[in-house]
């Protein structure tokens, strides 16, 4: 097991996130950053309280960035290959018609679960834009799903495994790799 | 989860579990597209040999919202009117292409036969056998109460220390099974109360407690939850108490009585409700009657049972 992310590492890439987010956006106007549970809906948080530290340099005081959580599991098209999954929770701070929709996830891999994000966001509303802000890129995608914001692209191989680990969830901040082949 | 036969064999965690995706799948329900699109491709048979409306409709509505196709079969007007037997209906539909079964008979135990003879490959849910279980209706039930205790804040909890009253029909009602076992399972001190010739003969093996005298087990127990069970008139081939007005005096929620519940308690009913009998319609309309609660509910918590059991690998889970 090796560790890629280290704690400081985390913070600069969302921060860095974050600045990409306002400047695509051309100000913090309209945004709504959706997190996808678990780990996708923290660092959502962490990157609206980023966002509201940094977006906003002439001391007004602004109302603070609308963040929320999307939970995908009932759109997925893996229910019938693996046990039954528990869904988390979403929840949505406002009305999502006609925003800019930033959805958060930790690691970006086949896609699959931004493609059924998208699908859970096209019930709920009609977004004007939705971006895709991730902290690890690693390879094998299988569909046509690319992200806006990347935090680390980590090329690897498919026997090889991620694990983030955060802070609110699992005590310290952290990105390892490491082989299933290793592991046994 | 591969088939809801029953809930005294539920544990206490895969009942939670039940509840919390029951709270997602309410969540669906207020918004503008109140449609998953978790179960398409599959196909949830209604096998009805007894009337039902709403349990039924409730089924229906759950397998559509999470877009599964439905078919439904009721007895009248079916083969079964001919003289086929559940094997060969039941295979008839499984060769369909159903993926789950739904089934309501009147003989206990037959959803049971369904599951466990090699027939039919569908999961199966009981949605109501003879005087056995009717286990859908005790988590519409216990979702209920936990929804009228906690509000928002209900995933997660349990219903330790809440104190329930079953009263009426015990002998013959499957709902009060199910929801002896569930609500035990879940941690509620529960007591039924009927008259003798409506307790099961021996009770020594049920967690509850009984009394005969419904004006003193509310003043015993200062219920949180009082639900009444319906007279079962079909279900009633001898004379198990004298007259109707007889039992609505003795144990029915009349307006008196409804006065003198505890000021926050819950009034439940698994419908359908005879007005007058076991419950005047002061008590059933009143903001502390969760009876249209129950309905609403009851499409949540079927949604949750049908995505339990058409999700996940159809192997070794029992």
């Amino acid at each position: 097991m090796r560790t890629v992310l280290q704690q400081l590492d985390i913070a600069k890439a969302l921060t860095r996130i974050s600045h990409e987010v306002i400047e695509a956006n051309r100000g913090v106007d309209a945004l709504i950053i959706l997190g996808i549970p678990t780990r996708g809906a923290v660092l959502a948080q962490r990157i609206a309280a980023t966002i509201d530290r940094i977006g906003y340099r002439d001391g007004s005081t602004p109302p603070a960035t609308e963040v929320g959580s999307l939970d995908v599991t009932m759109y997925r098209d893996d229910l019938s290959r693996n046990v039954t999954r528990t869904p988390a929770r979403t929840t949505l701070p406002s009305n999502i018609d006609d925003r800019t929709v930033v959805l958060v996830d930790d690691v970006l891999c086949s896609g699959r679960t931004i493609r059924a994000a998208l699908d859970a966001l096209g019930d709920i509303g009609r977004p004007r834009v939705v971006r895709l802000a991730v902290l690890v890129n690693r390879g094998h995608r299988e569909l046509p799903i690319r992200a806006d914001y990347v935090g680390k692209n980590l090329p690897t191989s498919t026997d090889e495994r991620i694990s983030v680990h955060l802070a609110e969830i699992d005590g310290d901040d952290c990105v390892t790799i490491s082989s299933e082949r290793g592991v046994t | 989860m591969r088939n809801m036969l029953s809930t005294s064999d539920l544990s206490r965690s895969s009942a939670m579990g039940i509840l919390d995706i029951a709270e997602d799948m309410a969540d669906i329900s207020t918004r503008e597209v109140k449609k998953l699109p978790t179960l398409r491709g599959q196909t949830v048979a209604n096998l009805f040999f007894e009337d039902s409306t709403r349990t039924r409709i409730s089924f229906e509505a759950a397998a559509k919202r999470l877009s599964a196709d439905v078919i439904t079969f009721s007895t009248r007007g079916s083969s079964v009117s001919k003289g086929e037997g559940l094997k060969d209906t039941a295979q008839t539909l499984a060769e369909m292409g159903a993926d789950a079964v739904v089934i309501r008979h009147g003989a206990s135990g037959a959803p049971h036969i369904l599951a466990s003879s090699g027939w039919i490959d569908a999961a199966v849910i009981n949605a109501g056998d003879g005087t056995h279980e009717h286990p859908t209706q005790a988590l519409l039930d216990a979702f209920t109460i936990r929804r009228r205790l906690h509000g928002r804040a209900s995933r997660g909890k349990a219903l330790d220390g809440v104190s329930v009253l079953i009263v009426g029909d015990i002998v013959h009602s499957r709902v009060a099974r199910s929801n002896v076992w569930l609500l035990t399972t879940l941690g509620a001190n529960v007591c039924l109360v009927a008259p003798p010739s409506l307790v099961p003969v021996d009770l020594s093996r049920w967690p509850v407690t009984v009394e005969f005298d419904l004006d003193h087990a509310i003043a015993e127990c200062a219920p949180d939850v009082i639900m009444m069970l319906r007279i079962q008139v079909e279900r009633m081939d001898a004379a198990y108490f004298p007259s109707a007005r007889e039992y609505s005096t003795s144990w029915g929620l009349n307006d008196e009585r409804f006065a003198r519940l505890p000021p926050d308690s819950i009034v439940m009913h698994p419908g359908p409700l005879n007005r007058g009998l076991e419950i005047s319609s002061l008590a059933a309309d009143s903001v502390r009657s969760a009876v249209r609660e129950q309905v609403a509910n009851g499409v949540s918590v079927r949604m949750a049972v049908l995505y339990g059991v058409l999700t996940g690998e159809r192997k070794g889970d029992a």
